[in-house]
C-alpha cells in the first residue's frame, strides 16, 4: 500500500530538525562578582602552574618535590603524606568528601563550582579575556566574524589563536610536571630529552585546552557535563540561587515607558530590558527565565545589572543571590528570610566532618611496615623424614619509612617446639628471622615453618605472622593458616 | 515496488527516495557521509600498498612475501636467538661459578631461579610433579629425605649423570631380589620385612619372630642399609626409618621391594640440557626447602 507524504507527515511544512549552536559573544562587565572571578582565577590557576615547583624535604631516600604522582616508582607525595598504591582509597575518601562539598555548596549558594572554581569555566574566562584584548568587545568581535578576511582580521586571528595556543601548551606542560621532578622535566623537556610521554600528554592536554576553552566553551556545560542535571536535583527553595527578582522587574519594558505607566499608576517594573544581563553571560542564558540548565551562576549577569540599575537610579539587586522561598514572600509581603544553616546544610555539613575525622583518623593512626603472606599451594604441606610438617610461605615486609628498618618475624599459634626459617636470612633472634628492609621498599623472603616432631596436628591450624620493628616497636600482623595431612 | 525510473522526494526531509518502500515506510537515498567514503577509498589504496610491501597472496605451494620480505616466523626464531644471545653472558658466569657463589650472589641466584623454574616445567615435572613433590617411585624433591644426598652438588651430580641412566658417571645402586633370585627364604622374607616394619613404626603381623628377623637383617641389609636401619648415600641405600618412603610405607609394599625390588631410572640431563640450566635446577631444587 502506499501511503501519500501528505497524510505521513500529517500534512505539514517540512520543519527544521537541526539547528547548529549560536555563538555567543559575551560582554565585558565590571563589578563584584567579576572580581571575586578574577580573584579565584589568580589563584586556581597559580596554584595549577606552580605548585610542581614547591619543594618539600623528605630527606635523602624520597623525593622533593611536594605534590608528585610518581608512576614509575608507584608512590604519590603530597607534602608530609606518601601514599602507596594499596592506599589508594585516600583517594576514594577524598573524592567522597569533594562531592559532599559540591552538595554543600550547593544546597548553600547554588553552582559556586561551576560559575567559579570549574577548571572549565576558569580556561574559558581566561580565554575569554585574551579574545576581548585583542577582538574587542561583543560588538567589535560580532562585527569582525562578519567582515571579510582582511589584514587586520588575520593579524587579530593569527594573535588570538596563538596565545589560545600558548596558554593551552602551558596547561598541558604543567600538567607533567606533577608526574616527576618538575624542574628537572622542564629542562629535559627545553632540551628534548624528556620521555616522549611527557611530549604527548602535553600535546593531549594542549589539545583539549584550545578546544575546550576556545571553541566548545558553553557547550561542555550544556551537552557534556552530567553536574547541571544532578544539581537541579539538589537544589531547594532555600538555596540561594542567582535569581531575577520577576516580582520587582515585571512587566519589564523600556525606562521611559515604564516611568509613564508608572506615573499613571499603572503596574510597571524596574526591569528597563536593557539586555545587559544576556550579553555578559558566558553561557547565552536569559536569566529572567528563572533557574535554568544552561546557567552556570556565575554572577556576571548581577554585575551588569547592578550597574544599570545604578545608572538609571533605581535599587541595585534586581538580579541577586536569592531564594525561591523569598521570592513567594516578597509576593505575600513578607521579608526575606535566608536560612543557611537547616537540616540539609546541617547533614551535609556533618557527613563531610564525620567522612573527615574518618580520613585523618586513618591517616594518623596508618601503618609505616606491613606484612602480607601468601602460603605455598604446591606442596601444601611437605612431610619431613623426621615426621615433622612443613609449610612455606612466600612473605612480603613493606617498610614504609625512607630509612632502613629491622624487623623480627614470628609466627604465633603453632605449638611448643615449631620452628621458624627464613631462606637466606642469616640472623635469629631467639629463634625468630632478624630482616632487614630497605627505605621505602618492600622486601620478599620464603619463610619455612615445621612442625614439632612426633605432634598430630589438625589439617589446618590458625596461625599469626607478627612483624616487630626492632628499634621503632612498631607491630604488624597477617593471619594465615598452617596445613597438615 | 513503485516505479524507479521517476525520481521521488519525501516531502517531509526532502531528500530523494530510492524508491524501495516496505509497508509504507519508504528508504531515503542518503548518500554515504563524506568523511567515510574518503577513508574507505584511502584503505583501497592503502591495501594496494600492503600487497606489494607485505606477505598476502597465498600461491598453491608459498605465498607472494612482499618487497621488504617480512617474516614473522624469521622475527620469532631471531627474538629466540637474541634471547639466547642475552642470556649467554649470565649463563656463561653460572657455568663458570660454583653452586654455592650461586647462592650468594643474588643477580646469578634470580637467574638459576628463573632458569630452573623453567626448565623444571619442561623437564622434570612429568615425573616429579610440578610442585616437586614426586610419586610413589618418583622421588619427593620438597622434603629432606635424600636417597643420594641432598646438597648442592649432590643434586647436581644426579642431575648431571642421573641414576641408573646408562651413562659412565652414572649413580648406581642395585638391591638384590631376594625373593625372585631365591636369596632368602620365604619365612626370612617376612620376618626380616616385619623387623624393618617395626623400625619404621608400622604394624606388624602377629606372631612373626622379629628377633630372627634381626638377624636376617644384620647378615644380609646392614651392609648398604646401616646397622641402624639409616641407610648409606654412597650406595643410594634409602634410610628404612625415615617417615617417607620411595615404593610406599607399608609392610606389604617392604616385602614386596625385598621379592623383586623396582629400581627407577633418572635420565642424565648433560648432554639432554646445557651446563648453565643443568646448574640452575640444582639451585632451584635445592630450593623447595629440603636441600642441605
Amino acid at each position: 500500500m502506499r501511503v501519500e507524504p501528505d497524510a505521513a507527515s500529517g500534512g505539514n511544512e517540512p520543519e527544521e530538525w537541526f539547528a547548529s549552536a549560536k555563538k555567543i559573544y559575551p560582554m565585558a562587565t565590571h563589578g563584584t562578582f567579576r572580581r571575586i572571578k578574577w580573584a579565584l582565577l589568580f589563584i586556581t590557576l597559580g596554584l595549577y602552574y606552580f605548585l610542581p615547583f614547591i619543594r618539600w624535604d623528605r630527606g635523602p631516600n624520597a623525593p622533593d618535590q611536594a605534590i608528585l604522582i610518581d608512576l614509575e616508582g608507584r608512590r604519590a607525595y603530597f607534602f608530609f603524606i606518601e601514599i602507596w598504591p594499596q592506599e589508594v582509597y585516600y583517594l576514594t575518601g577524598l573524592l567522597i568528601i569533594a562531592a559532599l562539598a559540591l552538595f554543600l555548596m550547593n544546597a548553600v549558594a547554588g553552582r559556586i563550582w561551576c560559575g567559579y572554581l570549574c577548571p572549565q569555566t576558569v580556561w574559558t574566562d581566561l580565554f575569554m579575556w585574551v579574545e576581548r584584548k585583542i577582538e574587542g568587545d561583543r560588538r567589535e568581535r560580532i562585527a569582525l566574524d562578519k567582515a571579510p578576511m582582511s589584514l587586520s582580521k588575520l593579524a587579530k586571528r593569527t594573535a588570538k589563536h596563538t596565545s589560545w595556543l600558548m596558554i593551552a601548551w602551558w596547561t598541558g606542560g604543567a600538567w607533567v610536571l606533577y608526574f616527576s621532578d618538575a624542574p628537572t622535566l622542564v629542562y629535559d623537556l627545553a632540551t628534548f630529552q624528556a620521555p616522549w610521554a611527557a611530549y604527548l600528554w602535553i600535546a593531549i592536554l594542549t589539545a583539549t585546552t584550545y578546544l575546550l576553552a576556545g571553541f566548545m566553551r558553553e557547550q561542555v556545560c550544556i551537552y557534556m557535563c552530567p553536574w547541571p542535571r544532578i544539581q537541579a536535583a539538589l537544589t531547594d527553595e532555600k538555596a540561594l540561587n542567582v535569581t531575577y527578582r520577576w516580582d520587582r522587574g515585571e512587566p519589564r519594558g523600556p525606562l521611559k515607558r515604564n516611568k509613564e505607566l508608572a506615573e499613571q499608576g499603572l503596574p510597571a517594573g524596574d526591569c528597563i530590558d536593557c539586555a545587559q544581563c544576556y550579553h555578559v553571560c558566558p553561557t547565552g542564558v536569559d536569566i529572567r527565565g528563572g533557574l535554568q540548565l544552561d546557567c552556570i551562576q556565575c554572577g556576571l549577569c548581577i554585575d551588569a545589572c547592578d550597574n544599570v540599575m545604578t545608572k538609571v537610579g533605581k535599587p541595585t539587586g534586581l538580579i541577586g543571590y536569592d531564594t525561591d522561598e523569598n521570592i513567594q514572600r516578597r509576593l505575600d509581603g513578607k521579608d526575606p528570610v535566608y536560612e543557611i544553616v537547616r537540616p540539609r546544610t546541617v547533614i551535609y555539613a556533618a557527613v563531610i566532618a564525620i567522612a573527615g575525622a574518618i580520613m585523618l583518623y586513618a591517616l594518623l593512626t596508618r601503618d609505616f611496615a606491613g606484612i602480607s603472606t601468601l602460603h605455598d599451594r604446591n606442596p601444601i604441606f611437605v612431610t619431613q623424614n623426621d615426621g615433622s610438617i612443613r609449610n612455606g610461605f612466600t612473605v612480603r615486609l613493606m617498610n614504609k619509612r625512607t630509612h632502613d628498618r629491622s624487623f623480627l618475624l614470628n609466627v604465633e599459634g603453632m605449638p611448643a617446639g615449631s620452628r621458624i626459617e627464613a631462606v637466606g636470612i642469616d640472623h635469629y633472634f631467639e629463634g625468630r628471622p632478624y630482616v632487614v628492609v630497605g627505605p621505602d621498599q618492600t622486601r620478599e623472603i620464603r619463610v619455612l615453618v615445621y612442625s614439632p616432631q612426633d605432634m598430630k596436628l589438625p589439617s589446618s591450624t590458625p596461625i599469626t605472622f607478627r612483624l616487630t620493628d626492632t628499634v621503632m616497636g612498631e607491630v604488624v600482623t597477617t593471619k594465615d593458616f598452617f596445613k597438615a595431612p | 515496488m513503485t516505479d524507479t525510473h521517476k525520481k521521488e522526494v519525501d516531502a517531509l526531509s526532502g531528500v530523494e527516495t530510492t524508491g524501495h518502500e516496505w509497508d509504507g515506510l519508504r528508504e531515503l537515498n542518503n548518500p554515504l557521509p563524506k568523511w567515510w567514503l574518503y577513508v574507505f577509498y584511502a584503505c583501497i589504496v592503502w591495501a594496494i600498498g600492503y600487497w606489494i610491501v607485505y606477505p598476502s597472496w597465498p600461491l598453491l605451494s608459498s605465498y607472494t612475501t612482499g618487497v621488504m620480505g617480512n617474516s614473522q616466523r624469521a622475527d620469532a626464531l631471531a627474538a629466540v636467538d637474541a634471547g639466547r644471545a642475552a642470556r649467554a653472558e649470565i649463563g656463561t658466569k653460572l657455568v663458570d661459578a660454583t653452586l654455592e657463589d650461586i647462592s650468594s650472589t643474588p643477580a646469578l641466584l634470580d637467574f638459576a631461579m628463573a632458569n630452573g623454574r623453567a626448565a623444571f616445567g619442561d623437564n622434570c615435572s612429568a615425573c616429579h610433579g610440578s610442585g616437586g613433590t614426586g610419586f610413589v617411585g618418583y622421588p619427593n624433591l620438597q622434603d629432606d629425605g635424600w636417597i643420594w644426598g641432598g646438597t648442592l652438588d649432590d643434586i647436581h651430580t644426579t642431575l648431571k649423570y642421573g641414576i641408573r641412566s646408562g651413562h659412565d658417571e652414572a649413580r648406581i645402586g642395585e638391591m638384590p631380589a631376594y625373593g625372585r633370585d631365591e636369596l632368602l627364604e620365604k619365612d626370612q622374607i617376612t620376618q626380616v620385612a616385619n623387623f624393618v616394619a617395626s623400625k619404621a613404626g608400622l604394624e606388624t603381623e602377629a606372631g612373626v619372630d622379629l628377633a630372627a628377623g634381626e638377624v636376617v637383617y644384620q647378615e644380609n641389609c646392614a651392609a648398604c642399609h646401616g646397622e641402624d636401619l639409616k641407610g648409606l648415600r654412597e650406595v643410594g641405600a634409602p634410610n628404612l626409618v625415615g617417615a617417607n618412603y620411595l615404593y610406599g610405607k607399608s609392610l606389604a609394599a617392604i616385602k614386596a621391594q625385598i621379592n623383586n625390588p623396582r629400581a627407577g631410572v633418572m635420565p642424565a640431563w648433560e648432554g639432554r640440557l646445557d651446563p648453565a640450566t643443568v646448574k640452575s635446577l640444582a639451585v632451584y631444587v635445592h630450593s623447595f626447602g629440603g636441600g642441605e
